[in-house]
């Protein structure tokens, strides 16, 4: 009798975890629209991607995401409520319908989309693991780092990185790991370790935390692939679709010099075919979506292209500083592509 | 007749009275004290002028950015510019009044409890443990009488903190209470049900029981149906702290000698009032200590929220030190937390020392 009712229960964990993951096509949309905003899972704190200013607006690159969206469905990028999770919530909250978008900083990996019943969109921002060294060193290739000690900022695979990164190159290396990031700042600033290794993305935040930071430089190589982007449930394809059109919109905005200063003009008297059909002044692309005509004039209007985005919250215009590497469009020797509207 | 004058006393020997006199007796007693005397004295020394240092003179007390700050000493205007969301989280600012308002009424409420004079003192507090919560909620969360609604995902900060700690306090001690008494039962099945409770919410640390309350019981409840994570974590802080107080509680009902028990009984009182009017009076007097105990373990537990995403005072400021306009500032905000983290918990011990002072009739042995 136990037995069976042990097992009883573990089928119905099962049945309530598997009908939770998957949503039915069209819910999340019209959910979304009949309640008035995009519910939004976001970081709950992360330089240049998530974060709150002073008067607790929340910003950042997968913040511009959330706003996207929003713009795309309402025409208003103010319409989004956030939801900051935890690394080890996220994927819950995401699956039990909580958020309708998880815009988290989140790896995309095999694993991840195939057996947690979710769907990566695409790729806001690919990271990769890098190195931070003092300019004193002298280094300007990780090749030239045999025999360093280096600080590791814990995480789940960046240890595992650096150890298959050095045994290939045949160099050694003496680790000392650190559990915060500011700990580990802290010391390389004391110049305990010769270099400091990271995400790329967060080796530029870590950098500002140093005492002087021109000092310190961040090497070319990236040793991992971590492409980040923004995550729906598995089983509603026009949601999904609604998101990742979203973020090529975006791309394809920055690609035809579409920005959120000459969109309005540009959309009234373009000759540009493909910008005309990007902006809705041709065709019904927008309908297709089962999005306004103007849902990409929105978005870039109200949170801007790709490459405005990029500057305003981690890029040139930003404390953090980072170049745009391989976040560059594919045209300038980046990644970021975006197919055509048509 | 020879009459006996006394001589005038003589001064006490000058190296037993004033400061000297202190020193002797406490500090440099006989040498092993006089080397840890000075030892002691080293440490401080070693710390405290740095940290004056760092923390007064050559602190940044104005400005409005990073860059008002220089590198030597600590920048508080970080903590001066962020000051509202430590206080308020992301409590829309124009409404923040409303944050006040319940915390002048708690005052402002609580402060006939504490005239000794006052009449129908029990009463009073009842209704007011009754009425003030559900005024609170109103106020703070708003969606009648044409106030606003602010989500609980929209509180933070200290205001959180403290919401946590006191509806905690005030969920768990009754619930702890009633929990003891039915652990004493001679009814079996009420006494293996509080046993079974008690042992089960002892057994598990509370950031499992947050982290169970976040990740997993979303997943059992049916599609669309969300459970708020303030109210999660709240019924979560509560059934842990219970089992706590419970077994405090327990420990105050054990001392009190049978003789008691078996007066009241003779008097013809019943359960109820057996436990009301003449065990548990004495029983909470004696566990004073440990209760309060509970309640600053609670208060410092509360920060374990940050594991679940709630904003409470901690976490408001680790994420204020994210921005990229204030990256670096860890060291001032975690100072900063730690100085009003301590200012409750030893404003709580000291008022459980008045209490215990003025709830001292006698037992003493």
């Amino acid at each position: 009798m136990k037995m069976v009712k042990s097992t009883l229960a573990v089928l119905t964990t099962a049945a309530v975890l598997g009908v939770s993951g998957f949503a039915q096509a069209g819910a999340t949309l019209d959910a979304v629209q009949k309640k008035g905003f995009v519910q939004c899972g976001i970081s709950d704190g992360l330089p240049g991607f998530s974060y709150a200013d002073e008067k607790g607006n929340y910003l950042g690159l997968d913040v511009d995401v959330c706003r996207a969206v929003a713009a795309a469905v309402f025409g208003d990028a103010t319409k989004v409520k956030y939801s900051p999770l935890t690394a080890k919530e996220r994927f819950t909250a995401l699956q039990s319908g909580e958020v309708d978008i998880l815009s988290r900083n989140t790896t995309w990996t095999s694993s991840r989309d195939a057996a947690l019943g979710l769907n990566f969109t695409g790729t806001n921002y690919y990271d990769g693991q890098g190195f931070l060294v003092n300019k004193k060193l002298g280094v300007s290739s990780a090749k030239e780092l045999d025999g360093a000690t280096v600080c590791i900022q814990a995480g789940t695979t960046t240890e595992l990185n650096l150890s298959d990164y050095f045994r290939a190159n045949g160099m050694k290396y003496t680790p000392i790991t650190y559990d915060t990031s500011d700990e580990s700042a802290k010391s390389v600033e004391a110049g305990r370790c010769d270099v400091l290794t990271s995400d790329q993305s967060q080796l530029y935040a870590q950098r500002i935390k140093l005492a002087n930071p021109d000092d310190y430089v961040v090497l070319p190589e990236v040793i991992s692939k971590e492409p980040l982007g923004p995550v729906v449930r598995q089983g509603d394809e026009e949601w999904f679709d609604i998101v990742r059109w979203t973020l090529f919109a975006m791309v394809n905005a920055e690609e035809l010099g579409v920005t959120s200063a000459n969109v309005e003009a540009t959309a009234k008297d373009t000759k540009n075919p493909d910008v005309a059909r990007l902006l809705g002044t041709e065709g019904e692309f927008g309908k297709d979506l089962k999005l306004p005509k103007d849902w990409a004039v929105q978005i870039v209007k109200q949170v801007g292209n790709y490459g405005e985005t990029f500057d305003r919250n981690v890029g040139a215009g930003s404390e953090l500083k980072i170049e745009r590497g391989l976040n560059a469009l594919w045209n300038k020797g980046g990644l970021q592509y975006a197919p055509p509207v048509r | 007749m020879q009459t006996h004058t006394f001589k005038p006393d003589l001064p006490p020997p000058r190296m037993s009275v004033g400061a000297v006199g202190w020193l002797k007796a406490n500090l440099f007693s006989n040498w092993f004290n006089s080397l840890l005397t000075l030892f002691a004295l080293y440490l401080i020394w070693l710390v405290v002028p740095p940290l004056l240092q760092w923390a007064i003179i050559d602190a940044n007390w104005v400005g409005s950015t990073r860059a008002d700050c220089t590198q030597e000493g600590a920048c508080w205007v970080f903590i001066q510019q962020r000051f509202g969301q430590f206080m308020y989280g992301f409590y829309p600012s124009e409404l923040r009044w409303r944050v006040d308002a319940t915390l002048w009424l708690a005052i402002v409420g609580a402060a006939p409890l504490f005239v000794p004079q006052m009449p129908r003192k029990a009463f009073y507090g009842l209704g007011f443990l009754v009425i003030y919560p559900v005024i609170a909620w109103c106020l703070l969360h708003g969606g009648v009488f044409g106030l606003s609604v602010v989500s609980t995902s929209q509180w933070g900060g200290l205001m959180l903190t403290l919401v946590i700690a006191s509806v905690g306090i005030t969920g768990a001690l009754p619930l702890g209470i009633l929990l003891a008494l039915g652990r004493r039962s001679n009814l079996p099945a009420i006494k293996v049900i509080c046993v079974t409770f008690i042992e089960f919410w002892r057994g598990v640390p509370l950031i499992t029981v947050l982290f169970m309350s976040s990740v997993m019981l979303p997943l059992f409840l049916p599609e669309g149906m969300h459970f708020d994570k303030l109210m999660r974590a709240l019924i979560g802080v509560i059934l842990f702290q219970s089992a706590y107080i419970a077994e405090v509680v327990r420990g105050g009902l054990q001392a009190i000698p049978k003789g008691q028990y078996e007066a009241a009984a003779a008097m013809g009182l019943g359960y109820w009032r057996m436990m009301g009017l003449v065990i548990l009076p004495q029983a909470l007097k004696l566990v004073i200590p440990g209760i309060v105990n509970v309640f600053i373990a609670l208060f410092k537990d509360t920060s374990l929220v940050i594991i679940i995403g709630l904003f409470d005072l901690l976490n408001s400021i680790k994420q204020a030190t994210t921005d990229p306009a204030w990256l670096g500032m860890a060291t001032e905000g975690y100072a900063f937390a730690a100085l009003v983290f301590w200012i409750f918990c030893f404003g709580m011990s000291r008022y459980s020392l008045h209490l215990e002072r003025k709830l001292d009739t006698g037992h003493k042995r």
